[in-house]
C-alpha cells in the first residue's frame, strides 16, 4: 500500500480549513502529542502545524490567476528524512508507506527537517522533538469510527472537496483514477524523493456559449410591439 | 540556513583536533619507518592530548545543538543509513583508539603495536572528518552543500588547522620547525585552493529547483502572494536566514584574508617562533569560524522557494 493524499488545485479555494482541522485533530492526538503554540494571544503568534497553505499568482495580468497550494508531508517513497535520522526516530512503515516520528526516540537534531525539501517537518520547542503529518494514522485505522470517517481530518474538513485520501498503489482507487485522468503530479520531482501525495492541475476551462454574430433584425410583429411599449 | 554557533564551534574545534592527531600519527609512522626529525614521544603525547581535548570539546558542544539531548545516546543506532550516526560511532571508536595510542607512546611500547595504533588512530580521524562532511553533502535540498567539495573541504581545512597547531606545539617544545613550516604551508595551499574552487563553483551553480518545479506550474511566471502565516514559523527561523550578497562577498574576502593570507605571510616572512605560530593559529581559527558561518549563512534550502525567497 502507498497511502497518500491527492489535492485538487483546481478546486482548492485556499480557506485553510484543512490546516485548522489538522491542528485540532493532531493537537490532541496521542501520536505526536500536543502541537505547541508560542504566544498564541501575543503580538507574534506562532506554533507547530502539519499542513500549511501558501498562495501564489500565476501568469501576468490580465491572464493571471491565483494558485492555492496546501502542503503537508508527502510520505515520499524515497524519504531522505528517514535515512538521515541517526536515532531511528523517523521511520517509514513498510505496510502502508506512512512516514512517522517516534516521539520517544527523537533527539531534536533537526537533520531530518534539513533533508526534507517540502518543509513538512517542524520542531516543537516544548517537547524538543520533531513533528509532522501522520496521515492521521490514528483516524484511518480506527474501527470505532464510522467507515466514512476513517479518513484524515483535513480531507473531511475541506469544504471544496479538494482533498482525496487513498491508496496510490491500487490503480483502481478513486485517488489513483483521479491522478490518471487529471494528469496529477508531484512537487519538486527533480529531487527524486518520489512524493506519494499528488496534485491535480487546473481543468481545461469549459467553453461558455457566446454570441459571435449580431442577431437577425426582429420581425414585423415584434417591431410593432416594441414601438407600442415604452421601456 | 541559520548558522548554529554550537555546530560551528564543533566542526572547527574537532576538525582541528582530528587534523592535528592525524598529522602527528603520520609523522610518528614516518619516523618509525626511518625518517628523521620527527616529533619526540613527549611532543606526540602533548600534541595528542591537545587534539583529544579539541575533539571532545567539539563533540560536547555539538550536543548543545540538540533540542532533546536525553535521547542523544540513540544517535549511534542508525549506522547503516545515517551519516550523523556514522560520525558518532567513529568518533566514539576514535577516543579509546587515540587514548590507547598516546598511552603506548608514553609507556614506550614496542614498535609493532605502536605503529598499528598510530595507523588506526589516523584512519579513524580521517573517517570521522569525512563523515562530518558527508552529513552536509548528503542533503539534496541544499544545493550549496550537496557537493563532493564539501567533505574534501572538511578534510583539507581540518588538516590545515591541525598542521598549524602541530607547528605551534613543536615551536613550544623547541623542536626544529622548518619541515613543519613547509607542511603547514602545503596544507594552507591545499585548503585555500579547495575553498576557492568551492566558492567559485557555488557562484556558478545553477539551481535545478525553481518555483516552477516547486509548484508544478511549468511555464508561467509564479509569484508568492501570501505565505499563509502571520509571523515566523519553524521553517522561516531555520531556513529563511539571509545574508546580503554584498556582505557575503566582504565576508568571504575576510575568510581568505584572515584564514589564509595572514598565516601565509606570518609563516613566510618570519622564522617560525612560538609567537609567530600562535599568531598563525589564531588567525586561521578566526578565519575558519568565519568560513563555517558563511558555509551555513549562504546555504539556501529549497523550502525557501515556497516562501518567495
Ligand atoms: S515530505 Fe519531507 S518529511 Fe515527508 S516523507 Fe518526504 S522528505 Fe520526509
Ligand atoms: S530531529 Fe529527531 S527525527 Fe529528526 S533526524 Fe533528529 S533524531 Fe531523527
Ligand atoms: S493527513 Fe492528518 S496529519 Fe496530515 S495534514 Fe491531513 S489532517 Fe494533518
Amino acid at each position: 500500500m502507498k497511502l497518500g493524499l491527492v489535492i485538487d488545485l483546481d478546486t482548492c479555494v485556499g480557506c485553510h480549513a484543512c490546516a485548522v482541522a489538522c491542528k485540532e485533530w493532531n493537537g490532541s492526538s496521542a501520536v505526536s502529542g500536543p502541537l505547541s503554540d508560542y504566544e498564541p494571544y501575543g503580538a507574534e503568534p506562532s506554533g507547530v502545524w502539519f499542513n500549511r497553505i501558501r498562495h501564489y499568482e500565476i501568469g501576468e495580468y490580465p491572464d493571471n490567476k491565483t494558485l492555492n497550494l496546501p502542503m503537508s508531508c508527502m510520505h515520499c517513497e524515497d524519504a531522505a528524512c528517514v535515512t538521515v535520522c541517526p536515532t531511528g526516530a523517523s521511520y517509514k512503515r513498510p505496510e502502508d508507506g506512512i512516514v512517522l516520528i517516534d516521539q520517544d526516540k527523537c533527539m531534536g537534531c533537526n537533520l531530518c527537517s534539513w533533508a526534507c525539501p517540502y518543509g513538512a517537518r517542524e520542531l516543537d520547542r516544548s517537547s524538543g522533538t520533531m513533528k509532522k503529518c501522520t496521515l492521521c494514522v490514528d483516524r484511518i485505522y480506527d474501527l470505532e469510527l464510522p467507515v466514512e470517517e476513517r479518513q484524515p481530518a483535513c480531507v473531511l474538513a475541506c469544504p471544496a472537496h479538494a482533498r482525496m485520501f487513498g491508496d496510490l498503489d491500487d490503480p483502481d482507487s478513486a485517488a489513483s483514477q483521479a491522478v490518471r485522468e487529471r494528469g496529477g503530479f508531484g512537487l519538486m520531482s527533480e529531487l527524486g524523493y518520489k512524493p506519494v501525495n499528488q496534485y491535480l492541475p487546473a481543468r481545461k476551462p469549459r467553453p461558455i456559449p457566446v454570441q459571435t454574430s449580431p442577431s437577425p433584425p426582429p420581425g414585423r410583429t415584434r417591431t410593432f410591439i416594441n414601438r407600442m411599449i415604452k421601456r | 540556513m541559520k548558522p548554529a554557533l554550537s555546530v560551528i564551534f564543533f566542526t572547527v574545534s574537532s576538525g582541528a583536533g582530528f587534523g592535528l592527531i592525524a598529522l602527528l600519527g603520520l609523522a610518528d609512522l614516518l619516523q618509525r619507518a626511518g625518517g628523521a626529525g620527527g616529533p619526540s614521544d613527549r611532543e606526540i603525547a602533548a600534541g595528542g592530548l591537545i587534539a583529544l581535548v579539541l575533539v571532545a570539546a567539539g563533540l560536547l558542544s555539538s550536543t548543545l545543538h540538540l533540542a532533546n539531548p536525553r535521547n542523544a545516546w540513540r544517535a549511534f543506532s542508525r549506522f547503516r543509513t545515517s551519516w550523523l550516526s556514522r560520525e558518532g560511532v567513529f568518533a566514539l571508536a576514535f577516543f579509546p583508539m587515540a587514548a590507547g595510542y598516546l598511552a603506548l607512546v608514553e609507556l614506550g611500547a614496542g614498535e609493532g603495536p605502536r605503529a598499528i595504533a598510530a595507523a588506526c588512530t589516523v584512519v579513524l580521524a580521517w573517517i570521522t572528518l569525512y563523515c562530518t562532511g558527508m552529513i552536509y553533502a548528503s542533503l539534496k535540498p541544499i544545493p550549496q552543500w550537496h557537493s563532493p567539495l564539501v567533505p574534501i573541504g572538511y578534510l583539507a581545512l581540518g588538516h590545515y588547522s591541525g598542521a598549524l597547531l602541530l607547528l605551534a606545539v613543536l615551536a613550544c617544545a623547541g623542536h626544529p620547525t622548518s619541515p613543519y613550516v613547509d607542511l603547514a604551508l602545503g596544507w594552507l595551499v591545499v585548503a585555500a585552493a579547495v575553498k576557492l574552487v568551492y566558492y567559485a563553483s557555488m557562484a556558478r551553480a545553477n539551481a535545478r529547483t525553481t518555483i516552477n518545479t516547486a509548484t508544478g506550474i511549468s511555464r508561467a511566471r509564479v509569484r508568492l502572494l501570501d505565505v499563509g502565516h502571520s509571523h515566523g514559523t519553524f521553517l522561516t527561523d531555520e531556513f529563511c536566514f539571509s545574508v546580503a550578497r554584498a556582505h557575503a562577498r566582504v565576508g568571504k574576502a575576510l575568510v581568505v584574508l584572515v584564514g589564509f593570507v595572514i598565516p601565509l605571510l606570518a609563516l613566510l616572512l618570519s622564522p617560525a617562533t612560538l609567537p609567530v605560530a600562535i599568531l598563525a593559529v589564531a588567525a586561521a581559527t578566526v578565519g575558519l569560524i568565519l568560513e563555517r558561518w558563511f558555509f551555513f549563512a549562504e546555504a539556501r534550502h529549497v523550502v525557501r522557494i515556497y516562501h518567495g525567497l
